[in-house]
């Protein structure tokens, strides 16, 4: 791999780069930034929620406007373009390619993301990151709202360039001597993410550019005033918003595949059955877009054909969750920072998991749907597992980018506060949804049981915010003047599952 | 990395397919309950009385089969069923009465049924469930749940 800060380089060098390396490390350094800025707004949510009536935020559109770019911000800045920093490391590298397969197109797609992210923070919207008509037709206020959907629509320019680059990496520009069949499987995880969306985002584009007419009053594709359906746009909406959840959780279950095999000292249980289950949570993941919408008045029969579609993506996930346990079992694990990450996320996407049978129960989901059950379950999923298995990779990487190695002791204490605070936070809120209350209030009556589980989630947020700043200190303080790294072994593994290639680098 | 996937074949893999077939038994399990449940759920008694409910911003109409229109305040009787018809004058609602668990958007240009059978007196938080601007975390209402009259 290549080392990125111990040559220092002027700054401007890194930035005109197409080079696989230094377009991933401003792909990772602009994601973290957002993960900062995420997560600073999902603490004022948290604290506004301590209590009932108004804490530190005085309004509610204020409110609305915050957990609007909390969602839009972790989401599309925070953890998409954080797979885009993996798999720029790493795809060249593992197809043993000397760059990704149009450079110039890949620092295109990294620089259209910095425009959105202040399009999206400019404006700070406010009808939340699912902008449903006719609320964000008619009543959302501009020019907010009109900044959030180009900040979409670019985002999803760059992403669809971003998925073509990594499918031709992989399946044109992979070594000769190397088949399909022995790609590593995070690789493959890019491949399966990247073609989900091809397929998908072309959708949401396409519904982004209805609601921008629709917003200027031009059309009424979604407005019923003007003879629109509103469900048309949720249908849109899920056809491209589903699938993504797999675009963000298979790079993330492909970084776990590259730790966990390695801190186990052990091969993969089983690669094929990895690659089966990328390639059928690609498909099915199409199948189950609607269960989002049991509420909207939908006929027994279509809830019927989207709860099975759902249930269908089940047993692929377990068959994940099957394979690192599987991995791991008799293996000498050594309990590094990133296997503790990786670790803790797979623990937690099962229970992420269990809980999104219970959604896709029909009758269960009339209990469960838009109340804070299902914050708590999507946030398992989005950072209990992807933003989990994201920052293992990230202390993973360290080494490689910097040279020089984190401070354990402070990387373990990252983990067990988050995996702690995280517990706390989403398992709370699961129970929370049962005893009713609903998603996207600024307020909330003052009944007791509502107010203990909101302190205790706030509590548990407070516990995350304080294991970033360890964070935070740690990545600062450690690429600078942390101890030098062993490049060949830095994990102290016994090298030999390590990369024999290095990267070339032509600024280097 | 080779040398890795090359240790790979060879393996039998039947305690994966056994998992397998566990995970599938159970979805297939859940499946069929929800299903059964759903089934039932769905089912609206000939007998009920209908109840048309306007979300609009910020609070709920409710208008009785006998002309009565209340306002945030719904009153029901003891052991009869009701169905709602739910509709939207603006934006997207989500009628939701969480102690009964009757949840069913309120879509602009649709008419949606839920229906519910109180089977004991006492008094219910009403509240909307879908996000529908400014005021939605006090788009409240109160369901009282009373003895026949007669």
């Amino acid at each position: 791999m290549v080392l990125e800060l111990q040559k220092p380089r002027p700054i401007w060098q890194i930035m005109f780069s197409t080079h696989h390396t230094d377009v991933g490390l401003l792909y990772l350094i602009m994601s973290l930034g957002f993960l900062f800025l995420g997560g600073t707004l999902a603490l004022a949510i948290r604290a506004e929620l301590f209590l009932p009536g108004a804490q530190i935020i005085t309004d509610s559109m204020t409110f609305n406007r915050i957990f609007t770019v909390h969602g839009t911000t972790l989401i599309f800045l925070f953890i998409l373009p954080f797979a885009s920093a993996v798999g720029n490391y790493y795809v060249p590298i593992m197809v043993r390619y000397k760059d990704m397969a149009y450079p110039k197109l890949n620092a295109i797609a990294f620089w259209m993301i910095p425009p959105s992210g202040a399009l999206i923070w400019l404006g700070f919207a406010d009808f939340t990151w699912y902008a449903t008509p006719p609320y964000s037709v008619i009543s959302a206020p501009g020019p907010a709202a009109d900044m959030w959907i180009f900040g979409l629509k670019i985002l999803g320019i760059s992403s669809v360039l971003g998925a073509i680059n990594f499918i031709v990496t992989i399946l044109k520009c992979k070594h000769p001597d190397m088949s399909i069949g022995q790609v590593p499987l995070l690789a493959w995880s890019f491949l399966s993410s990247s073609l989900i969306i091809l397929v998908a985002i072309p959708t949401f584009a396409a519904a982004l550019l209805m609601l921008l007419t629709d917003r200027l009053g031009v059309s009424g594709f979604f407005n019923p005033a003007m003879g629109g359906d509103p469900i048309a746009y949720a249908h849109l909406f899920w056809f491209t918003f589903h699938p993504e959840v797999y675009v963000l959780v298979i790079p993330a279950i492909g970084m776990m595949y590259e730790i966990i095999p390695r801190f186990s000292r052990k091969p993969i249980y089983s690669y094929n059955s990895g690659i089966f289950a990328f390639v059928l949570l690609s498909i099915v993941g199409f199948s189950s877009w609607a269960h989002h919408m049991f509420a909207t008045g939908m006929s027994f029969t279509e809830k019927t054909v989207f709860m099975i579609g759902t249930l269908a993506a089940v047993p692929a996930s377990a068959m994940h969750v099957f394979n690192f346990i599987a991995t791991m079992w008799n293996g000498r694990i050594k309990f590094s920072t990133p296997m503790m990450w990786s670790v803790g996320g797979i623990a937690l996407f099962f229970g992420a998991g269990a809980g999104g049978v219970v959604n896709s129960a029909m009758p269960l989901d009339f209990s469960t749907h838009d109340t804070y059950w299902v914050v708590g379950h999507f946030h398992l999923f989005v950072m209990g597992t992807i933003a989990f298995g994201s920052i293992g990779f990230l202390y993973y990487m360290f080494p490689y980018v910097t040279g020089r190695m984190y401070n354990e002791a402070m990387g373990k204490v990252h983990f067990f506060l988050s995996f702690i605070g995280t517990i706390l936070v989403f398992f709370t809120q699961h129970v929370l949804g049962l005893y009713g209350m609903p998603r996207r209030v600024f307020d909330y009556p003052p009944i007791p049981e509502w107010i203990a589980m909101n302190q205790i989630a706030t509590i548990g947020a407070m516990i995350i915010g304080v294991s970033m700043a360890v964070f935070l200190y740690n990545i600062i303080y450690s690429s600078g003047k942390g101890e030098l790294a062993n490049t060949d072994d830095p994990f102290g593994l016994g090298g030999k599952y390590y990369f024999p290639f290095e990267a070339k680098n032509p600024s280097h | 990395m080779r040398g890795l996937i090359g240790k790979m074949g060879g393996h039998s893999n039947w305690p994966e397919w056994i998992y397998v077939g566990i995970v599938i038994a159970l979805m297939t399990w859940v499946g069929a309950e929800a299903w059964e449940a759903e089934r039932l759920v769905e089912h609206v008694p000939e007998d009920a009385e209908t109840i048309i409910v306007t979300g609009q911003q910020w609070f709920w109409t409710f208008e009785h089969e006998d002309g009565t229109v209340e306002m945030n305040d719904l009153h029901v009787e003891v052991g009869k069923a009701y169905k709602f018809e739910i509709v939207a004058t603006d934006v997207i609602h989500s009628f939701n009465i969480h102690d009964y668990v009757v949840l069913m958007d309120a879509v602009p240009g649709r008419v949606n049924t839920v229906w519910f059978a109180p089977d004991a007196p006492g008094v219910h938080d009403i509240q909307c469930r879908e996000y529908c601007g400014l005021i939605h975390y006090n788009m409240r209402g109160t369901l009282y749940v009373e003895e026949p009259s007669s």
